[in-house]
Formats: structure tokens, C-alpha cells, sequence
């Protein structure tokens, strides 16, 4: 690897492992504490590497300077609870015996847990995906908020009110108990979910910070299927999920950075490797008894990496949402819906469904209904895109919309 | 907004469909339910098969049934929220169970739990 990207790269991967071991060590309440001395370990790397040269084991070399700063923290803390504390009475201390244990497994093992811990109940969802960005994928503070859309300040006030409900509800970092599993795996499974969608759908005009979203969140659900425990069903369905909507990355934007909508994309630019992952899992997902809505939605993506239209692909699709809706709604899956309706039995009955939707405030349900009248009554069609386009809440969207109309207005 | 059973009542249990015809009611049963589902209507729901039916009397006797003394049985019911009975009952009109001659839709308001 070239010299310039060694540092960058081990930040990536090691960062997020070391502050999970420091944390494991010292208590969720030593977040911040853990958060330093990772930072200051790959600070000492970009000093001294440069002059001394590169360490012949540099991870090993990262794992004994935190390891040494932890110490040197930990004896720090030790002067400070015995001469200082008995007169102030603070709160707690990390115990002075801690000792860090660089084995593999505790390393894997601190990131689960670490995960569990960060998406607890007891945090805010956006919060969590924020937190699980820092701590567990190693994103830069800018990063996060570029990827957010918003700046340095708000994601810094979140995460530092993330870190103080951590600490106040004195959340462990540990494998929730077997009852408790299913619940905290759920919630989980919800926020990896997010982060992944944060990427895909991410308004954020940097493809590839989008693109990492998506790998992260695929990475730490590969985390948990390599753990015994938490390789359940649903989790592989989720992973599915993803590799099938990730299959699609190069081929979702052309050379000026616009989405190219499904119906328009080439399909051998489709990421064939991921595709086998994604069944691969989708297999592992069929067991069990019951069936998550991370199960179907793997279903449909499924169907969607077989681009030709036949009727058997629509009808099953059509089910599938049918199944969906009723374990859990969604607007977009109402959409979804008609929109397989239309292409299983036709766009009359479709219009007829979709005026029951009583999603008006919603652009993609003049999209929707564009779509269904542009193949006999232009008019409509013209009038739906119109309402669209002033409904529509990003420049990308309204852009996408007007494509639609144009070509409309040009055929006419 | 008050929430709804719909229950589907078939004529006459007894009567033995074709596994084609069984599969075809499913299919058009879960089109029905997606419908629904589909305007954030539908609550919940679930089949009652006529496998295995008893009927447990005030004087704890128990026979299979409900066949032979009602005619009609009860062949599984959804929930669905509705504005209106009007609304509930566009709901039922759709349901496939009405193909059948002689079987009907029964529309009652669930009682509100506080």
C-alpha cells in the first residue's frame, strides 16, 4: 500500500476497534476518554512516522501506543482518586487494575458490543446513527455532517447529547441477555438499516462518502452474522437486502453525478459478485418461522436484479408488498405497491387504487400517478408531474420530475 | 377513527374446494387484505380453519362443528380502521368470500378498550 494511504487506511479500520477495546475497559462513561486517546495514538503516528519511518507492524505499533496511553491514563486517575478525589468526591473511576486485552476475539467482541450499547432504546435514532458513524465505522465529526447535510456544530451537540444519555442511563457494553436479545437485536437491525438507507438515499453530492455509508453498515451486519448468536434470519435477510441495492452502486449515476433512474440503468454495469452475495444470504434468510420485513424487502430487491419485465416478476413483486404493508406501512411501500399493481394487472386499476392512497402531500404520489397516465392521457400527466415538481423538497428530486415532464411535453 | 371486524361467514363449513380453488381464494384474499393494507387501514386478521372445529356447550359438552346444528360458520375475520360503517363496509364488498353464493360479510364496530 503507497505510503500517503496507510495512515487513512489504518484510521478506517483500526480506529473503531481500539476506542471499542478502550470503552470495553473503561465503561460506556469513558466514551470521550476512549475517543482521545484513539485520536491521540494516530496523532503520535503522523509524528513520529514521517521521521522515523513506518513501523514494521504499524497496527501492532498502534495497539501498544494506546495501550501505553491508556496506562499512563489509568495511573493518572489512580494519583487523582487517591490524593485528590477523597476531598472532592467525584464520580466513578476507571479501575486502576484495568488491563487491555488486544486478542482478536476481544477486539470483535468489544464492537458488538459496543454496537448493542450504542443502539440501545434509550438513545435517539438519529442520535444512534450518528454515534454509530464515530464509534463503530470511525467517520470524521465533517464527515458525519456532510453526510447528514448540516454542519460540525449540530452533529458535535448530538453526539455529545448521545454520549451523556450513555453515560446517564449506564448502559453496559455487553451481549444483551438471551430474553432481552430479540428486542435489542430489532433495534439493531433498525438503526443499520437506517445507516445503510442514510447512503443509498443520501442527498450528500459526495458518491463516495455515500458509497461508504452503505459498506459500513454492510460490514457491521456481516459482523453479526459471523457471530454465532446473532446469525439469525432476519439478520442475513437484511444483508441481502443490501448487497442486492448495493449491486447497483455503478450503474445508479451517470459521469455528471445525476441519479439514473432503474427503468433507465445498464444493467452489466450491475455488480454481478454482490448479486451472488445477496442470494447467498437471501438463502440463509429462509429459516425459522417467522418473516421479518427485512425478509420481504430482500424479496422484492430480488426480483429487481432481474431487469426484463415479465408478468411473473410484477405478481410476485405485488405480493410481496402486499405481505409489507400489512407487517408494517410506509407510504413509499403504498406506492411501491401500486406502482406493481399497474405493471402486474395494468394502469386502470392501478389509477383506481392509487386515488384511495390519500398521500397528497407526498410528490412521489403525483410521480406515481404521472406515471400511470402517461401511457394514455398526457394531459393527466402533464398536470401530475406539474404538482410533482411543486411538491417535491430537493433540487435532485424537482430535477428528476422535470426530466419526466420534458420528455412528455417533447412527445406530445 | 374506529376500528372494525369484518367476518367472513361461509354458508356451509362442510363444503370441500379444490387445493386450485383453495390456492386461488388465498390469492385474491391477500390482494384484498394489500388493498387495505396498502391505505393503512388494515389492523390485523387471521384465517380460521374448519380442521379440527369444536363447539364447547353451557354443559361442557363438546362436538365438532359448527357444522351440522348452524349452517353457517365463520371462516376467519380482519380488522381494518374506517371513518365511517359506510367505509367498513366497501372494505367487506371487496372481500372474495362473496363469490360464493349464499356466503356473506358480517361488519361489526370492535368496542374501544381504554
Amino acid at each position: 500500500m503507497d505510503k500517503e494511504e496507510l495512515i487513512p487506511h489504518l484510521f478506517r479500520n483500526e480506529f473503531r476497534k481500539i476506542i471499542a477495546v478502550l470503552c470495553k475497559a473503561f465503561g460506556i462513561e469513558h466514551i470521550s476518554l476512549a475517543e482521545d486517546i484513539a485520536g491521540e495514538t494516530f496523532l503520535s503516528a503522523l509524528e513520529t512516522w514521517p521521521y522515523r519511518g513506518i513501523p514494521e507492524n504499524p497496527v501492532a505499533w498502534l495497539y501498544a501506543v494506546a495501550k501505553n496511553k491508556a496506562r499512563n491514563q489509568l495511573i493518572r486517575q489512580k494519583i487523582f482518586k487517591e490524593k485528590v478525589a477523597p476531598q472532592i468526591r467525584s464520580g466513578s473511576e476507571i479501575e486502576p487494575e484495568t488491563e487491555l486485552d488486544l486478542s482478536e476475539k476481544n477486539i470483535t467482541d468489544s464492537q458488538l458490543q459496543m454496537l448493542f450499547a450504542v443502539c440501545h432504546p434509550a438513545i435517539p435514532v438519529e442520535a444512534q446513527i450518528g454515534l454509530a458513524l464515530r464509534i463503530l465505522c470511525g467517520f470524521g465529526i465533517e464527515e458525519i455532517a456532510h453526510a447528514f447535510l448540516t454542519n460540525k456544530e449540530t452533529i458535535n451537540k448530538r453526539l455529545f447529547r448521545a454520549r451523556e444519555k450513555l453515560r446517564q442511563e449506564n448502559i453496559p457494553i455487553e451481549f444483551p441477555g438471551k430474553e432481552e436479545m430479540k428486542a435489542r437485536l430489532y433495534a439493531v437491525l433498525t438503526t443499520l438499516y437506517l445507516l445503510f438507507n442514510e447512503g443509498y438515499y443520501s442527498e450528500s453530492q459526495d458518491s463516495i462518502l455515500r458509497e461508504d455509508l452503505c459498506l459500513e453498515s454492510m460490514r457491521l451486519t456481516r459482523l453479526l452474522i459471523d457471530f454465532e448468536k446473532t446469525d439469525l434470519p432476519e439478520v442475513n435477510a437484511l444483508l441481502s437486502l443490501m448487497c442486492f441495492h448495493a449491486s447497483r452502486f455503478p450503474a445508479r449515476k451517470d459521469a455528471n453525478g445525476e441519479i439514473i433512474l432503474y427503468d433507465d440503468q445498464d444493467e452489466s454495469l450491475w455488480d454481478q459478485e454482490l448479486i451472488k452475495q445477496g442470494a447467498y444470504y437471501l438463502r440463509r434468510s429462509a429459516k425459522g418461522e417467522r418473516i421479518s420485513k427485512y425478509h420481504l424487502e430482500a424479496h422484492i430487491a430480488y426480483w429487481h436484479t432481474i431487469k426484463t419485465d415479465s408478468h411473473e416478476k410484477w405478481e410476485n413483486i405485488l405480493q410481496l408488498y402486499n405481505q409489507l404493508l400489512q407487517l408494517s406501512y410506509s407510504p413509499v411501500a403504498a406506492l411501491n405497491r401500486t406502482y406493481a399493481l399497474a405493471k402486474a394487472n395494468g394502469p386502470e386499476e392501478a389509477i383506481r387504487e392509487a386515488e384511495k392512497l390519500g398521500l397528497t402531500d407526498n410528490h412521489f404520489y403525483y410521480v406515481l400517478l404521472g406515471e400511470l397516465y402517461r401511457g394514455f392521457d398526457q394531459e393527466k400527466a402533464i398536470v401530475h408531474f406539474k404538482k410533482a415538481v411543486s411538491l417535491a423538497r430537493t433540487q435532485t428530486d424537482r430535477n428528476t420530475i422535470l426530466k419526466k415532464l420534458e420528455s412528455l411535453v417533447i412527445r406530445k | 377513527m374506529d376500528e372494525y371486524a369484518l367476518i367472513m361467514r361461509h354458508e356451509d363449513g362442510l363444503k370441500v374446494a379444490s387445493p386450485e380453488q383453495l390456492q386461488e381464494w388465498m390469492q385474491q384474499t391477500r390482494e384484498w387484505i394489500g388493498r387495505i393494507s396498502a391505505q393503512n387501514k388494515f389492523v390485523s386478521g387471521t384465517g380460521l380453519p374448519f380442521a379440527d372445529a369444536k363447539v364447547v356447550h353451557s354443559d361442557h359438552t363438546v362436538t365438532n362443528g359448527p357444522f351440522g346444528d348452524i349452517k353457517e360458520t365463520i371462516g376467519g375475520f380482519i380488522i381494518v380502521q374506517a371513518d365511517s360503517v359506510e367505509e367498513a363496509v366497501e372494505f367487506a364488498k371487496g372481500s372474495p368470500v362473496l363469490q360464493g353464493q349464499g356466503n356473506s360479510m358480517e361488519v361489526r364496530k370492535v368496542s374501544k378498550r381504554n
